[in-house]
C-alpha cells in the first residue's frame, strides 16, 4: 500500500495535471504511441493470419517465427534503432509494432484455421467464392479469437509504450524514467499506476469491441466455450 | 552488438562508480545485462611482479596497486604499475576490484596501497557526501581535511573525467564556442540532452543557468553519456549534451567538450589515493611525476585505444610512459 501512498502524494499536486509534461498530455502521448503501433501491427498481422489460416500454407513456419519473434528484446531494439536510424518516429514505432504482431497474427491464424470444415463445406456448397468464404464465414467465425489477439497485443503495447521515454520522448514512461533518475518514487509510482489503469481500460474497451464485432449467433457459443 | 553498446556499458559503469546513487532500478539492471553480454572489460587482471608474501620485500617497498572496475581506471592503474616497476618497486596488482564502495575500505585498511581516484567523486561518495567543493583546489583541500589518517591523496593530475557541455565540432566552429559561457547568445535556440536527472540537478541545467546564465530552448532526457546521447548529438536532435570528458567518441565523432571555468561540474581530477604506511619517497615521486604529465587529452586518447580499438592495456600504458619521458 506504500506504493499507492507514494503515488497519491505525487498525484495530488495540481501542477502534475497541467502543461506539456502534465498527466493528461502524457496519457494522450501513451495512447498515440499505442494506437498507431497497434494499427500498423493489425494491418500486417490480420491479413497475414487470414491468408495462412485460409490457405494453410506456411502456417508452421509463420506461427513458429511469430513465437520466436516475441523473444526480440523491445528495449534493445529501440536503442539499436535510435542509434542507427536516428531519432525518427520509426525508432519507437518498429519495436512496438514488432511487439504487437505475434499475438494478433497467431490468434487470427488459429481462429481462421479452426473454422469447422463443415462450415467451409457448406459455404462452398452454396457457391461462395474463396473470397466470399473468407469474408462471410471464416472471419466472422474467427472474430472472437481475432479480437482476443488484438486485446492481448494492445495490452502488451500500451504497457510497453513506456519505453519511448527511454529515447527522450514522452508518454507515461517519462515519469518512471525521470522519477528513477531523481529518486522521486512518488513520480515512479504515479506513472506506473497510470500504466496499469490504462492497461485495464484497454481491457475494458476490448470487451466492448468484442460485443460489437462478434456476430450474434456466435456470442452464445463463445460464452459457453 | 552494435559498436557503441560496449561503450554504453563503459559509461554507465564509470558513472555508477563515480557518482553515488545515480544508477537505480531498471537502468542498473540494464547495465549489468549489457556488461554481462559484453564480457569482461578486457583489462589485465593478472599479477605483476612478486606476489609471494614470504618473499623478502625490497628496501624500496612493496605496493599493491588496485583499480576500480572500469577500463579507464584499470588503464591508469596499469600506468602506475609499469612506472613503479621501472623504478624497481615491487608491485602486486589487484585490478577490477569493484565500485568505490568496495575498494575504498580496502585502501583505508591498507590491503590496497595505491589506487587511481577521481578527487570529486571520492569526496562526495566516500568522504563527505554533503560537500559542495567544486574546484580542484577546494576538492583537494576538503579531502586533505577529511580523509581518514591512514590514507592521503598525492598530487592531482590535470586530467579530468567529468560531466561537460559537449557540442559537435561543426557547432563549435559556427558559434565560436570554446567555453560553456560562449553559449550565452545561442543557448536559447539549442536543445540540450543529458540523463533525466540533468534537468533538476545543480550540476546540470540549474547550475548552467546560475553560473553561466544559460537557458536552453528545451531539454531532451537521454542516457548517461551513452549511445543515445551520442546519437542525438550526431543526429541533430540536440545541439549540446552532457558527455563525460574522456568519452572516446569525442575523438571519433568529432565532438568538443566545452571548458568549464566556473566549475559547474565539480572537479574530477585523476588523483592517486594511497595508504600512507606503504609509501616511500620513490613511490610518491613516481606517482607525482605521472600526475604532472597526465592530461585530459592524453587520457582521452588512451581510452579510445583500449575501449574502441581494443588495444592491449600494457602496450597503451607503456606507450604513454615513453611518450611523456617517464620510461625509456
Amino acid at each position: 500500500m506504500r506504493f499507492l501512498s507514494y503515488a497519491w502524494d505525487w498525484l495530488k499536486v495540481p501542477a502534475q495535471w497541467h502543461g506539456s509534461g502534465g498527466i493528461p498530455v502524457r496519457i494522450l502521448e501513451q495512447l498515440y504511441y499505442t494506437g498507431l503501433s497497434l494499427l500498423i501491427a493489425a494491418l500486417i498481422a490480420i491479413p497475414l493470419g487470414i491468408l495462412i489460416g485460409h490457405t494453410g500454407r506456411g502456417a508452421v513456419l509463420v506461427v513458429n517465427l511469430a513465437n520466436a519473434w516475441r523473444a526480440i528484446p523491445t528495449l534493445g531494439l529501440l536503442t539499436l534503432l535510435a542509434v542507427t536510424l536516428g531519432f525518427s518516429a520509426l525508432a519507437w514505432l518498429i519495436p512496438l509494432v514488432v511487439l504487437g504482431i505475434p499475438p494478433i497474427l497467431v490468434n487470427t491464424y488459429e481462429g481462421i484455421a479452426g473454422v469447422e470444415p463443415e462450415l467451409k463445406d457448406a459455404a462452398r456448397g452454396m457457391g461462395m467464392t474463396s473470397w466470399q468464404q473468407v469474408r462471410k464465414v471464416e472471419v466472422p467465425v474467427a472474430m472472437p479469437l481475432i479480437v482476443l489477439g488484438l486485446r492481448t497485443g494492445a495490452i502488451f503495447v500500451v504497457a510497453t509504450a513506456t519505453i519511448a521515454a527511454y529515447i527522450g520522448l514522452g508518454g507515461l514512461g517519462r515519469y518512471i524514467i525521470d522519477g528513477l533518475a531523481t529518486d522521486n518514487y512518488g513520480e515512479v509510482a504515479g506513472g506506473a499506476l497510470f500504466v496499469v489503469l490504462l492497461a485495464l481500460a484497454v481491457q475494458a474497451i476490448f470487451v466492448g469491441v468484442r460485443r460489437l464485432a462478434v456476430p450474434a449467433g456466435l456470442r452464445q457459443q463463445a460464452r459457453q466455450t | 552488438m552494435f559498436p557503441t553498446s560496449r561503450f554504453a556499458a563503459v559509461a554507465a559503469t564509470r558513472r555508477s562508480t563515480r557518482l553515488r546513487g545515480t544508477m537505480v532500478g531498471g537502468a542498473a539492471v540494464l547495465t549489468s545485462l549489457i556488461l554481462a553480454a559484453c564480457g569482461s572489460s578486457g583489462g589485465s587482471s593478472s599479477s605483476s611482479g612478486s606476489s609471494n608474501p614470504l618473499a623478502p620485500s625490497a628496501a624500496k617497498g612493496t605496493v599493491v596497486v588496485g583499480s576500480a572496475n572500469f577500463p579507464e581506471d584499470e588503464l591508469l592503474a596499469e600506468i602506475y604499475v609499469l612506472a613503479l616497476q621501472a623504478k624497481g618497486v615491487k608491485v602486486t596488482s589487484k585490478f577490477n576490484i569493484g565500485a568505490r564502495e568496495v575498494y575504498y575500505p580496502e585502501v583505508v585498511k591498507g590491503a590496497v596501497s595505491v589506487i587511481p581516484e577521481y578527487n570529486g567523486a571520492l569526496l562526495t561518495t566516500s568522504v563527505d557526501t554533503n560537500s559542495t567543493a567544486a574546484t580542484t583546489t577546494e576538492v583537494n583541500a576538503a579531502l586533505k581535511a577529511k580523509l581518514p589518517s591512514s590514507v592521503e591523496i598525492l598530487n592531482s593530475s590535470s586530467a579530468q573525467d567529468k560531466d561537460s557541455v559537449t557540442v559537435t565540432q561543426a557547432t563549435a566552429k559556427k558559434y565560436h564556442l570554446v567555453s560553456i559561457g560562449d553559449l550565452k547568445p545561442v543557448a536559447k535556440n539549442m536543445a540540450i540532452g543529458g540523463p533525466p536527472e540533468f534537468k533538476t540537478r545543480h550540476d546540470g541545467l540549474v547550475g548552467l543557468k546560475k553560473n553561466y546564465g544559460l537557458t536552453f530552448k528545451s531539454f531532451v532526457p537521454l542516457d548517461e553519456s551513452g549511445p543515445l546521447t551520442l546519437a542525438a548529438l550526431k543526429d541533430g536532435k540536440v545541439q549540446a549534451a552532457d558527455v563525460f570528458t574522456t568519452t572516446p567518441q569525442i575523438i571519433t565523432e568529432h565532438l568538443v567538450a566545452l571548458a568549464d571555468p566556473k566549475f559547474n561540474f565539480a572537479a574530477q581530477n585523476v588523483t592517486p589515493l594511497v595508504y600512507k604506511k606503504a609509501m616511500t619517497p620513490t613511490i610518491v615521486s613516481t606517482l607525482n611525476a605521472i600526475s604532472a604529465r597526465l592530461t585530459t587529452a592524453g587520457l582521452l586518447a588512451m581510452d579510445k585505444a583500449v575501449i574502441l580499438d581494443h588495444a592491449n592495456y600494457s602496450t597503451v600504458a607503456q606507450g604513454w610512459l615513453k611518450a611523456v619521458g617517464l620510461s625509456s
